[in-house]
């Protein structure tokens, strides 16, 4: 006589024992199978665009969105491939990365920590991104670099400015393309010091936030350094739309340089006005009184409209460069959407097409094997000139813009003319420069996620 | 069972086998096809829904029961996400002691908010938990990060670094939060034919503490307290003159409100440690108030129903771009595929806002009693739809 009377529930039982047994030497790890995060099995691979859509910087958000969405087209081989014919590294063949087409998911950063670190995490475990781009503050690019270094993929910056993004909050699956305030400062300085004297003294008004201070402090070092004196430094309330208040005293300090370390519409409120003050048309301590907006933007100058003419200021990239790489770039982008193409455009770009062609020379999608090939490594033709991404603390080194306000713009887009390109030996600096953590700031390990 | 009458107790066991069953619920389509993009079934929308759940339960203890409308919950949430993430600095990555402060921190602010702020009703009441919450939004954004005193990391955020003390860290441990060694990101993949389930520890984790909480709430709305807040509520002069103080009522709903916030912030920080200040804006105590009012203020599940819903919209909608939209329609000759994208172009992505905006205005014109009455008028309809008209109404319960 068989014993083995097979009942409903004896059925149950030994399935949900056999399926917790089967699940269990996997329920601990992230993902058993997979060498990697987000591995790409088929023949597609794709990329995560944080972007801002909505919140202040959404038209730099948009303007990031319209340059990936090129990147990836030229990528894929089509349009008229753009940077890929002027590139120095002829790694890429218009065949997607590897030989799989890309892919690109979107997400809404709103230029808030929480909410690009939740639209990364998203595409990340939803949509399986094997690297995110994009961004355009500093807050957010810190928060979503960490996020990307514990989930294990590659974190390529778009528009980030604070000397702490690859200072000391620097990670080792975090890249960045964009300058910082410190080269800011170290390319402003001496035409500062040609332009208006070696004797000046100047009256900080800052953001009050991270990015503000850093910029902050690396301008009033970088102009006391050739003999210039900071009169006051007022931290503003990032809120704030209204300046007068803060501009009011500036003129009775005996200060005759503002420095505005504003950023987006509050720097586009506190110039205005400055304007309205007639800060301009003042003479203090004997000289004509300037003003100085350290980071500039072209969506900044559109803003400010005419307030700006004579303003000088820094930049990344400026489509009016005159390179081979920097004109395919603005062709493609111009032809495609019918106007030039932004700082923040190009950077996010160049960032796509450099983390493409570092996996192909890799010839993996590995996040270790990708940031190994982006180390070091220098090129030329998207753009900026010469550059070299430093290993050390995965900073791009190239030339700084140091631009002025157009006295008489032809266009809508010319209201920025370019006053001299400071070459990268004067705004290079040592990898543990106090501004940057100093010593302590490190790298951490390359995380694969695995 | 546990105390609770037999209609609280199914709403108690289909809250749980909702919140159990999560995974295969909101991913209802197989992972390769275009409809994927609606799937929720990811860890951390997962987290979101379980996490501004318990927020808005204890939201609705208050404004559901008393009346008073806080507009400066988020506070709560922000200075719980502090503590919490002040615990994984200091002491280690385990969430443990990470929740438990970040409830009693958010109880003891709210407990000194609430003291001041309840000596006036109504507007003016909402008005002052505003003010507060936004001076806390400004304190962390800038004051208290500032360099020589760094409370909060400003715009960053505040998160762990590698030199932080740690004491109790140890290297056999995993790096980020984790609950006695069991990482809070480990998640389990169950791959069955084309379908893909996301089992992770930390919506787990989530979700056993929202179906506690849950029980708290019915709880409280069955209590004889629960109906001191009610007489608060429906008439509170007449309390007064029957000699009842009804201050130490509310307070203690505030402090127990305020309490559920702390632990969604602390749990937040738990599933993924950085806080950031944006928690604490106003937008973000809109939000809670929009969702108890959405999902249907003063009943019990309605405030879940709306977290989900919002949060649902938040991430699922604002990632749909004009690249999907092609997909969808390339079925249609082209001028018309263009159209067509041009048509719901203003809806997704960035305008989620706006999608989210119209719901919210049909809802509160069509049913004030939010999603909850939207669910009783189907089930009444259902129910009478086989009798013929002529027969008494059904009895028009409060929405509950």
């Amino acid at each position: 006589m068989s014993k083995n009377q097979v009942t409903r529930r004896g059925v149950l039982k030994t399935g949900a024992v056999a399926g917790a047994g089967v699940a269990l030497p996997t329920i601990f790890t992230a993902s058993s199978a997979a060498a990697y995060t987000n591995e790409p099995t088929g023949g597609t691979v794709t990329l995560g665009f944080n972007v801002p859509q909505t919140g202040p910087y959404a038209d730099e958000g948009n303007d990031e969105l319209l340059a990936q969405q090129l990147a990836v087209e030229h990528l894929n081989g089509m349009g008229d491939g753009g940077c890929l014919n002027t590139f120095t590294s002829k790694a890429l063949k218009g065949n997607g990365i590897l030989g799989k087409k890309v892919q690109f998911v979107t997400g809404d950063t709103q230029t808030k920590s929480d909410a690009a670190r939740a639209a990364a995490k998203s595409m990340i475990e939803k949509d399986g991104a094997i690297m995110i781009n994009g961004g355009s503050s500093s807050g957010v690019a810190v928060a979503v670099q960490g996020l990307c270094q514990d989930a294990g993929v590659i974190f390529m910056a778009g528009l980030t400015h604070s000397n702490d993004t690859t200072g000391k909050d620097r990670k080792k699956n975090g890249f960045r393309h964009f300058f910082n305030a410190y080269m800011s400062a170290a390319a402003l300085a001496p035409v500062l010091s040609k332009e208006m004297g070696a004797d000046r003294r100047a009256y900080h008004l800052t953001a009050d936030y991270t990015w503000g201070w850093t910029q902050q402090e690396s301008i009033a070092a970088a102009t006391e350094a050739m003999g210039w004196e900071t009169v006051n430094n007022v931290l503003t309330p990032l809120a704030s739309t209204d300046f007068s208040s803060y501009i009011a005293p500036v003129l009775n300090s005996g200060a005759d340089v503002l420095v505005l370390n504003h950023y987006g519409g509050n720097m586009v409120n506190s110039l205005t006005n400055a304007i309205q003050f007639g800060l301009l048309d003042k003479v203090a301590n004997g000289k004509d009184f300037k003003i100085v907006v350290p980071l500039y933007s072209e969506l900044m100058a559109a803003g400010a409209g005419e307030n700006i003419k004579g303003v000088l200021g820094s930049m990344n990239y400026n489509w009016q460069l005159d390179n081979e790489g920097s004109k395919a770039f603005v062709k493609s982008f111009g032809e495609k959407y019918g106007k030039p193409p932004s700082n923040s455009a190009q950077t996010c770009y160049a960032q796509v097409l450099l983390y493409a062609d570092a996996c192909e020379r890799a010839g993996t999608f590995n996040p270790c094997g990708v940031a190994e090939a982006l180390e070091g490594f220098e090129f030329d033709g998207l753009g900026n000139g010469k550059t070299l991404y430093r290993a050390d603390d995965h900073q791009c080194f190239k030339d700084v813009l140091v631009v002025r306000g157009a006295q008489n713009p032809t266009n809508a887009y010319d209201t920025l003319e370019i006053v001299e390109v400071t070459p990268v030996e004067q705004v290079m600096y040592a990898p543990d420069h106090p501004m940057f953590g100093g010593a302590e700031a490190s790298l951490g390990e390359c995380n694969s996620g695995a | 069972m546990l105390g609770l009458d037999k209609k609280d107790t199914s709403l108690l066991i289909i809250v749980a086998i909702l919140t159990l069953l999560a995974p295969f619920i909101l991913n209802p389509f197989p992972a390769g096809s275009a409809m994927a993009q609606f799937n929720a079934g990811y860890p951390d929308l997962m987290q979101r829904f379980v996490i501004f759940g318990i927020f808005a339960i204890g939201f609705n203890i208050l404004f559901g029961l008393t009346g008073y409308l806080s507009f400066g919950h988020a506070a709560f949430l922000g200075v719980g996400s502090y503590s919490a993430v002040w615990m994984f600095k200091l002491l280690s990555y385990n969430v443990i002691p990470a929740i438990a402060l970040s409830v009693v921190v958010a109880a003891l602010f709210a407990l000194l908010i609430g003291y001041v702020s309840l000596r006036r009703s109504g507007i003016y009441f909402s008005i002052l938990t505003l003010a507060f919450a936004q001076m806390s939004f400004a304190l962390a954004y800038s004051v208290l990060s500032n360099p020589k005193f760094n409370l909060t990391n400003g715009e960053t955020g505040l998160q762990v670094y590698a030199d932080d003390p740690q004491i109790f860290h140890r290297d056999s441990l995993p790096d980020m939060p984790h609950l006695f060694g069991l990482s809070m990101r480990s998640t389990y993949k169950l791959d069955i034919g084309a379908w893909s389930f996301d089992f992770n520890v930390g919506y787990y984790l989530c979700a056993v503490i929202m179906m506690v909480m849950f029980y708290l709430a019915i709880r409280i709305f069955r209590s004889p307290f629960g109906m001191m807040l009610r007489a608060v509520k429906s008439n509170q002069q007449r309390m007064n003159y029957t000699g009842l103080n009804p201050r130490p009522y509310t307070l203690a709903a505030f402090v127990i409100s305020g309490m559920y916030a702390g632990l969604a912030g602390g749990l937040m920080a738990a599933m993924d440690p950085l806080a950031g200040a944006e928690r604490m804006q106003w937008t973000a105590s809109g939000e809670v108030v929009l969702m108890t009012i959405l999902g249907g203020a003063g009943t019990l599940i309605g405030p879940v129903l709306g977290a989900g819903f919002i949060k649902y919209f938040e991430n699922i909608f604002s990632k749909i771009n004009d690249t999907i939209l092609h997909q969808w329609f390339s079925f249609l000759p082209d001028g018309i595929e263009d159209f067509m994208v041009f048509i719901v172009h203003p809806f997704i992505g960035k305008g989620w806002h706006l999608t989210l905006g119209i719901l919210f205005m049909l809802v509160v014109i069509f049913l004030p009693g939010g999603l909850v009455e939207g669910g009783q008028r189907l089930g009444n309809w259902l129910r009478n739809r086989g009798k013929r008209s002529g027969e008494a109404k059904t009895k028009h319960e409060p929405a509950e």
